[in-house]
């Protein structure tokens, strides 16, 4: 038996996380030991995450790294872990944005460091699950699991209203997720009928023949609770209320890699279990993917406070994954990809700075800053850099995953690349005007005067964020190469499920799927998919 | 002597009671000999019952040992155990009559028991009265207590008045079928379950308003809330706990064996109450300001989704109400539990004020709580996670997929009134004069360390206990 990866790379952050829980004193006298230990326990597991890495096959569309036990067979359900080149670099990002968050609190948090801590730790443990589990049981729990370190770390260490933040949050998580464990059993229940067995097992699941009726349900079930969590206009209420009051670290592991769950979900599981279903709601859900864009977008220009512009990108930015995930192509889906890890890399990034600012200062309203160029130019130089990556610079590594998406969308959908493109324009406005009214011009605030420049903990923070932008904005290649595989995978698997379905209600031979044909969407009318005649 | 063997593990807690009231009263203060007595009953009766797996020992032809019994007679001597490990200290603080208050427990334990291995409708309305009468004293334990009177009062005449009920059913049955054996009753209901008389649809809906008054089904719930307020927390948790369990064994013992035939008249009855179970004990718990009460509410929740497996029915259907039971028993017995042991001698301490900011001044005990909470309100990896998933996953085999999803949206209702407590604990600041916890006694602290315990590891490995459930339901039906 080969050594277990994943599982070390999952349940390393948990094991570390009750360490710390003996190792804190009771009155935070050993408040450093523990930061450090933290800090050391979540840089081992991107170590790891890092050899994961190196020892992946960029070849593969197969799950590597393998842990198939079973769990509980009475059912069907295994503890089955992999990853493939979908999941590879969410899982490294996960690895990434930990340590930058602890260490991005450092200073902030200073009350009961040590549930901070086992917190942050333990929900690192339920992210990485959620993205290695193959099985959908095994991802449930770690899906619903998540919900309960994030709900501590809001409502602990949030600012004034974190209690309804807190509360909201988690609600609203679990009202959607809770549809998708009926269609999970359901899913379950399905496979029983056609085989005799309860599986859980997703690539098990993959080769049911579900009728399409059913994948309607099915599907709708998974999308809402994916939606809530991208969140996907008008699911969205919950997200600035979470963003705004939550802790810098929480903010940053919300946006770097909690969002990224939902459109993840919509990619491994809703669109490939339930093409046809897909094909009925891709033009839908890109929609309000588009509307998201151009809402969020115009939200974010009239924010009065640095947190909930961000936030309200956050919007913007994921609008586009979902774009890119309905189109449905190369293209498309492997700049949806692209974007999750940059959305994770620049806006993690960014609430890093609101957060070094509001330590600061203890504002976050921009009106109160202005001219920090002249008082904090390192702060300034990197929110520069991190800005310019939000916005989609060539160069940096917004721009790759924003063209990406916009060419696949555009060869699936015109209209929608249209309007979507008009958020790259808008997202240039809110925050260049953003920045210009924080960092340029006099220094008007007195309190700005004489702000300290970035400590050289803080570089350790920003710095890796921004050699990320640079990196993946110049040399995607070695992103993209190993996701090209597993995404051609999921395209191809959803393309089958779809003609399949169509020929056998047709009684024909599948349609080609041409993106000529692809032009009616907005009128709701599915192309790939036609309705019966009979 | 074949005979006897069925009834060995009730015999022992019965044995035990008994010696615990003698006990009682050659007891120098301070002594504890009750406690360890009452322990050696329960534990013995766990092995009489682990020795007794798959020998199917029929006593007297009302008494069965099946492995369902057997199952809810260990689940029941756990509830039993733990009880008694948290009642010592509460029992000695509160100065309630420590001889007293073991010996019925002990009694309750053993009618439960009965109530879970009788096969013969008489029986199980003794062993429903058996045990019924021990929880209306424990509930009025605490004499001085005007609610403890009160709670006490009400629940014993709406308690009478269900008996009542039952007792109908049962007349109605036998008027029927001529017998109140399950064993003859069912044949006779399976050969007019095509055309049933008016008469034995009453006695199956006297019967079902018997087993809902017991299970606090909505509409039959009306003296939960107050009960469980006004009696001392510790007998809370039992009653909460113990009675449940002892009462659906029974339930699906006779509804889902015997008056299965007719189950297309009394499931379209059931469906209704557990939807109502299920909304009402979420929605209202909503409002709740005092802690036991809110579990109240919570209790009737569960009980609705119990209720859904057992209308699924079948083997996965039963097994699901076993280990549903299980899982909530431990569960919902360390929450009360906890805030048991907060009470101090003047005052209760169990509006959810009193749990302001405990996190900092009892971080361990707040722990508990969370740990406890969130298995009642279904979280992973906790075992109300895989009880929900179990119940539900066998309501969706059913093809009731409605009520499935009212279970699961409800379920999300009620996180919101566990997250109040833990939103107290955690999330509110230290109150200026915290009051003076009592230090926790030992005995408790072993008892929410195996409840804790069990509450973990039935989460993450719950294929041992969910095999032993669904071999427990294949011996009988």
């Amino acid at each position: 038996m080969s050594f277990p990866l994943l599982t070390s790379i999952v349940f390393l952050p948990l094991a570390g996380a009750v360490l710390l829980l003996l190792v804190g004193g009771r009155d935070g006298e050993r408040d450093d030991l523990v930061r450090r230990l933290a800090l050391g326990v979540s840089l081992a597991v991107f170590l790891l995450t890092l050899v994961l890495w190196a020892g992946f096959d960029p070849a593969s569309a197969e799950y590597q790294f393998q842990e198939d036990h079973e769990w509980i067979p009475r059912f069907g359900i295994a503890y089955h872990l992999g990853v493939d080149g979908i999941s590879l670099f969410l899982v490294v990002l996960t690895g990434f944005l930990t340590p930058l968050a602890l260490l991005g609190s450092w200073a902030s948090v200073k009350t009961k460091v040590a549930a901070f801590s086992f917190f942050m730790l333990a929900l690192e443990s339920a992210m990485l699950g959620v993205f290695v589990s193959i099985d959908l049981f095994l991802f449930y729990v770690f899906w619903d699991a998540m919900l309960i370190p994030m709900y501590f770390l809001i409502g602990v260490w949030g600012y004034d209203r974190r209690v309804y933040a807190a509360v909201k949050f988690i609600l609203y998580t679990m009202a959607g997720s809770v549809l998708m464990l009926v269609a999970i059993l359901a899913l379950a229940y399905l496979h029983s009928e056609a085989t005799g067995a309860y599986s859980f097992d997703l690539e098990a699941l993959f080769a049911l023949t579900i009728a399409p009726e059913t994948q309607v349900w099915l599907f709708l079930a998974f999308a809402v609770a994916f939606a809530i969590k991208v969140p996907l206009f008008p699911f969205h209420t919950w997200l600035p209320d979470a963003h705004v009051e939550a802790p810098t670290a929480g903010s940053v592991i919300l946006a770097g890699v909690l969002l990224k769950m939902g459109t993840y979900g919509l990619l491994r599981f809703a669109f490939p279990l339930f093409p046809e279903a897909a094909a009925i709601f891709a033009p839908y859900l890109a929609g309000l993917a588009v509307i998201g864009i151009v809402y969020g977008a115009l939200v974010a220009m009239v924010q009065p406070d640095l947190k909930k512009l961000v936030a309200y990108s956050s919007v913007s930015h994921l609008g586009f994954v979902v774009l890119g995930i309905c189109a449905m192509n190369p293209q498309g889906v492997e700049g949806a990809i692209y974007q999750m890890l940059n959305h994770g890399v620049s806006t993690g990034a960014l609430f890093l700075i609101v957060g070094m600012l509001s330590e600061r200062r203890h504002t976050r309203l921009i009106a109160e800053f202005g001219g920090l160029k002249k008082v904090m130019p390192r702060l300034s130089a990197a929110f520069l850099v991190i800005t310019l990556s939000s916005i989609a610079l060539p160069g940096l590594n917004g721009f790759v995953g924003e063209f990406l998406i916009l060419m696949g969308a555009f060869l699936w959908s015109p209209r929608f690349a249209a309007v979507a493109a008009s958020g790259v324009i808008l997202s240039a406005v809110y925050m260049l005007w953003m920045f210009q009214r924080v960092n340029y011009g006099p220094v008007t605030n007195e309190k700005n005067q004489h702000l300290a420049d970035l400590s050289a903990r803080e570089l350790w923070v920003l710095v890796p964020t921004i050699v990320m932008a640079v990196v993946m904005g110049v040399l995607p290649g070695p992103f993209l190469a190993p996701m090209a595989p597993s995404v051609d995978r999921v395209i191809e698997r959803v393309d089958r499920g779809r003609s399949a379905v169509v020929s056998e209600r047709l009684g024909q031979t599948p349609l080609p799927a041409s993106p000529a044909s692809k032009d009616t969407e907005e009128t709701g009318s599915d192309p790939v998919s036609p309705e019966p005649e009979s | 002597m074949n005979n006897l063997a069925a009834v060995i593990p009730i015999l022992i807690v019965t044995l035990s009671a008994i010696a615990a009231m003698l006990a009682e009263a050659f007891r120098e203060p301070g002594e504890r000999i009750p406690i360890g007595l009452g322990l050696i009953g329960l534990v013995g009766a766990i092995l009489a019952s682990a020795f007794l797996w798959d020998r199917q020992a029929t006593a007297f032809g009302v008494v069965q040992a099946d492995n369902f019994a057997l199952f809810v007679n260990i689940v029941l001597c756990v509830v039993g155990i733990l009880t008694i490990l948290l009642s010592d200290g509460v029992i000695e603080r509160e100065e309630l009559p420590a001889g007293e208050y073991y010996a019925l427990t002990l009694f309750g334990v053993a009618g439960m028991m009965l109530m879970g291995s009788a096969t013969d409708l008489l029986v199980i309305f003794l062993a429903l009265e058996v045990f019924s009468l021990s929880v209306y004293v424990l509930t009025g334990l605490r004499r001085s207590s005007a609610a403890g009177a009160e709670a006490s009062f009400k629940y014993f005449l709406l308690g009478a008045f269900s008996s009542a009920f039952f007792l109908y059913g049962i007349a109605f049955t036998f008027a029927v079928t001529g017998s109140t054996r399950l064993a003859q009753v069912g044949p006779a209901i399976a050969a007019q379950a095509m055309n049933p008389s008016i008469l034995l649809l009453l006695a199956v809906g006297l019967l079902m308003v018997g087993f809902a008054f017991k299970v606090s089904a909505v509409p039959f719930h009306m003296w939960t809330p107050d009960a469980y307020q006004g009696a001392p927390t510790v007998v809370t948790g039992f009653m909460s706990t113990a009675v449940k369990a002892a009462a659906f064994a029974a339930f699906v013992r006779v509804f889902l064996s015997a008056f299965e035939p007719l189950s297309t008249s009394w499931i379209p009855l059931l469906w209704w109450i557990a939807l109502a179970t299920m909304i009402l004990g979420a929605v209202v718990g909503v409002v709740q300001s005092n802690v036991k009460r809110m579990l109240a509410y919570s209790s009737i929740a569960h009980a609705g989704y119990i209720l859904v497996g057992l209308i699924a029915g079948g083997q996965n259907g039963k097994a699901a109400v076993l280990f549903y039971l299980a899982t909530y028993a431990v569960t919902n017995l360390g929450a009360f539990g906890v805030v048991a042991v907060l009470a101090t001698r003047d005052r209760a301490h169990d509006e959810l004020a009193d749990f302001t900011g405990l996190w900092h001044r009892r971080p361990m005990l707040a722990g508990l709580m969370t740990v406890f909470l969130l298995s009642l309100g279904g979280f992973p990896p906790t075992a109300g996670f895989i009880a929900k998933w179990y119940v539900f996953s066998a309501a969706v085999q059913a093809d009731e997929y409605a009520l499935a999803i009212v279970g699961v949206l409800t379920s999300v209702v009620s996180v919101f009134y566990y997250l109040r407590i833990v939103v107290m604990m955690y999330m509110t600041d230290k109150p200026a004069e915290a009051p003076a916890t009592p230090r926790l006694h030992p005995a408790a602290t072993t008892a929410f360390a195996l409840a804790a315990l069990v509450v973990f590891y039935l989460g993450v490995l719950p294929t041992g206990l969910l095999d032993l459930a669904g071999d427990s339901v294949i011996t009988i039906f």
